[in-house]
């Protein structure tokens, strides 16, 4: 967090949360001091780009690249944590969820480290989705990338006295806006790419024949890449270890397709596998390193193809929160009327509890996904006796005291014998922050 | 620490049971809960305690203890308290040469080892110093969790020697506790969790489990109670 960073770099205020003797940590984990923010208030407490404290327990968060997704999650992901998402069936909307990840990232300004076995890394960011912005946002996007460069004197036409005024940066820096909408039928532009900054980890690039040293405990792949992330966390000084850095920045690690056979490993091809510790070897020890700097990592991983269930649940204690994504194609469920405009199932698995005793969970467990033509949409059921909602996260809970007025409406309205009602009584639902006609009701549930 | 669960158990900070083993147990749920409430129990009870946090980091800890009226940091400054982070520790064992041998030795090795030198470390915490007196009542070693240990290369068996060895030492020789958390992965057909399991919970006086249920908690206490008692859950 923005205040630990503070205290373990410069003067150590009484009210920090003791760090560690030795190193100064700046991770996340900290608590907010209190005693920092009287010594002068906003300007010197800078917020980092793209991040936000959670309501709940102050823990420094970011946004996976879908508000919908943030909001299932409480509030978005935990800087220090991993998000493992478990991939679909043919792996075609879980490279979705990366790359609004990753995207993320680029439109916040922060690090990015790819790694992939399969593709190139400079490949998966031509591919990012384009971000959707207003005006304002477009203005945002352009001063985090242009922070460095001086400011181009705009000039003020009906302000003018103010334009000789110097500029003063206006209490905390709240950067561009917490989450952001993106097109995935247009690709991210090319300036956007350039002013970013990313590192690429592509492991057929990696591959060496001896390994120095003493024989490790980590199979040669995963050793390399746990290596090179340490690598970049230790010299871009996101572990707190380069001081004069003067803006404090999030790593953004993107791991994809990890344990599948291109990654060396045979867990997806055999039951018995004898080097099954080294894959939950690899994630405790990135919790470690994820935990002492300013990172978050996401990892899709197809535990759909692991042989031996004891890896997955291992897998699943090992990572802090875990996400499932539950296609249609080819599944029975393709016929299901219930399903009938959606393209899977997502199931939040697990939230981590940080800093306190309970976590965050949605009261909604029932979640679909659809992929239209621009949106990757994200909708639950809000079931209430005989009739089921469906509704985006952001409103569930409005959508319940609706909902009930909605049972009395739809009694009426069976004995006139219309099934599929298109428009519910009149008041439109916010769905993923866009104004529109109430999605309808879905018919009795079976 | 939770009243309620010290009502339930029959013990308070003044007087508890000791020279016992504890297993914590949750199945699809998060027991942590459960360590957060021993660890705070027994700082307050003024015993010494050494924590081996193998799951979060301090910082974690420190701040839920607080939120139950207790200070890691201070019980860490007065001797009370001896904390083994797993998760720095592994970073330091992984990307930085150490000279002398660390307690999570095991984790450099390539083929599967044993937790000798965790042992020791647990032994030298918290055996007492060479005058006998300490101002603490008794020595408890925590333990959050062991299933991770086996997601570390070691095998079941080799966790079950070291809860052996803890058990003898800490429980029969210090006539001290020992709290311990593993996960049940029953369904997940997790082999080797299933002999860590089922073979604490022959070795322990009090199995704790924790099991989710659609709306809370729901808490089955075996050993000295048999009766399920639901529970809301600790908000």
């Amino acid at each position: 967090m923005a205040a630990a960073a503070t205290c373990g770099a410069g003067v150590l205020s009484s009210g920090c949360v003791a760090s560690t003797a030795g190193r100064s940590s700046t991770t996340s984990f900290q608590r907010r001091s209190k005693a920092s923010g009287a010594d002068g208030g906003g300007p010197r407490l800078l917020s980092i780009a793209g991040t936000r404290p959670s309501v709940r327990n102050g823990q420094l968060l970011v946004s996976t690249g879908l508000p919908a997704l943030d909001q299932l999650l409480g509030g978005g992901l935990a800087v220090g944590t991993v998000l493992l998402i478990e991939e679909d069936k043919y792996s075609i909307y879980s490279p979705l969820l990366f790359k609004y990840f990753l995207a993320e990232g680029i439109v916040n300004g922060h690090t990015l480290l790819v790694a992939s076995a399969k593709e190139k890394p400079a490949d998966i960011l031509q591919e990012l989705p384009a971000p959707l912005l207003d005006d304002n946002g477009k203005k945002e996007l352009e001063d985090v990338h242009n922070s460095k460069t001086p400011e181009s004197d705009v000039n003020m036409k009906i302000a003018w006295r103010y334009q000789l005024q110097p500029k003063m940066q206006v209490g905390p820096v709240s950067s561009s806006r917490f989450g952001h909408y993106y097109d995935v039928s247009k690709r991210i532009p090319q300036e956007l790419l350039g002013s970013s900054k990313w590192h690429g980890f592509f492991l057929p690039e990696h591959i060496t024949s001896d390994l120095k040293g003493e024989p490790c405990s980590l199979s040669g792949d995963y050793m390399k890449l746990l290596q090179f992330i340490q690598n970049i966390i230790y010299t871009e000084g996101f572990d707190g270890s380069n001081p004069q850095k003067k803006q404090k920045n999030i790593l953004r690690i993107g791991i994809q397709n990890f344990g599948s056979p291109f990654w060396g490993d045979d867990i997806c091809c055999t039951e018995n596998s004898d080097n099954s510790h080294r894959l939950t070897k690899f994630f405790y020890v990135l919790r470690g390193l994820l935990r002492t700097s300013l990172s978050a990592c996401i990892i899709t991983m197809p535990t759909h193809l692991i042989q031996n269930k004891a890896i997955t649940a291992r897998v699943r204690n090992l990572s802090d929160t875990v996400v499932g994504l539950e296609s249609f194609i080819g599944s029975e469920k393709e016929t299901n009327s219930l399903y009938k405009d959606y393209h899977g199932l997502i199931h939040i698995r697990k939230i981590p509890r940080l800093n306190n005793l309970t976590c965050d969970e949605s009261d909604v467990k029932d979640l679909a996904f659809k992929l239209k033509r621009k949106l990757f949409t994200i909708e639950g059921w809000v079931w209430n006796s005989n009739i089921c909602l469906s509704l985006p996260p952001e409103c569930l809970e409005k959508a319940t005291a609706f909902a009930s007025r909605l049972v009395r409406h739809s009694e009426s309205l069976k004995q006139t014998g219309s099934g599929r009602i298109r428009q519910a009584a009149g008041p439109r639902l916010w769905h993923d922050g866009r104004r529109q006609e109430a999605p309808g009701l879905l018919g009795n549930p079976p | 620490m939770f009243p309620e669960l010290n009502n339930l158990l029959g013990t308070t900070p003044d007087g508890t049971e000791q020279g016992k083993l504890t297993l914590l147990c949750d199945a699809k749920t998060d027991g942590s809960f459960l360590v957060h409430h021993f660890l705070s129990f027994y700082l307050k009870a003024n015993c010494k305690v050494c924590f081996v946090a193998l799951v979060q980091s301090f910082s974690h800890y420190n701040i839920v203890a607080q939120k139950l009226g207790v200070s890691l940091t201070a019980a860490r400054e007065q001797g009370q308290l001896v904390f083994l982070e797993g998760l720095k520790s592994s970073v330091d064992i992984f990307f930085h040469a150490q000279e002398e041998p660390h307690p999570l030795q095991f984790l450099r090795e390539a083929s599967a080892g044993n937790l000798q030198s965790l042992y020791q470390f647990v032994r030298d915490s918290l055996k007492p110093v060479d005058s006998g007196e300490t101002p603490w009542k008794f020595p408890v070693l925590l333990v959050d969790n062991l299933s991770v240990l086996l997601s570390l290369g070691l095998e079941a068996v080799a966790v079950l020697d070291f809860m052996q060895y803890c058990r003898a030492t800490v429980c029969c020789e210090l006539k001290g506790n020992v709290v311990a958390l593993v996960h049940d992965n029953r369904d997940a057909e997790d082999k080797e969790n299933g002999i860590l399991l089922n073979g604490l919970s022959h070795q322990s006086h009090l199995v704790l489990r924790a099991e989710g249920l659609a709306t809370g908690f729901c808490k089955d206490v075996h050993g000295q109670k048999s009766v399920p008692i639901p529970y809301d859950t600790f908000a």
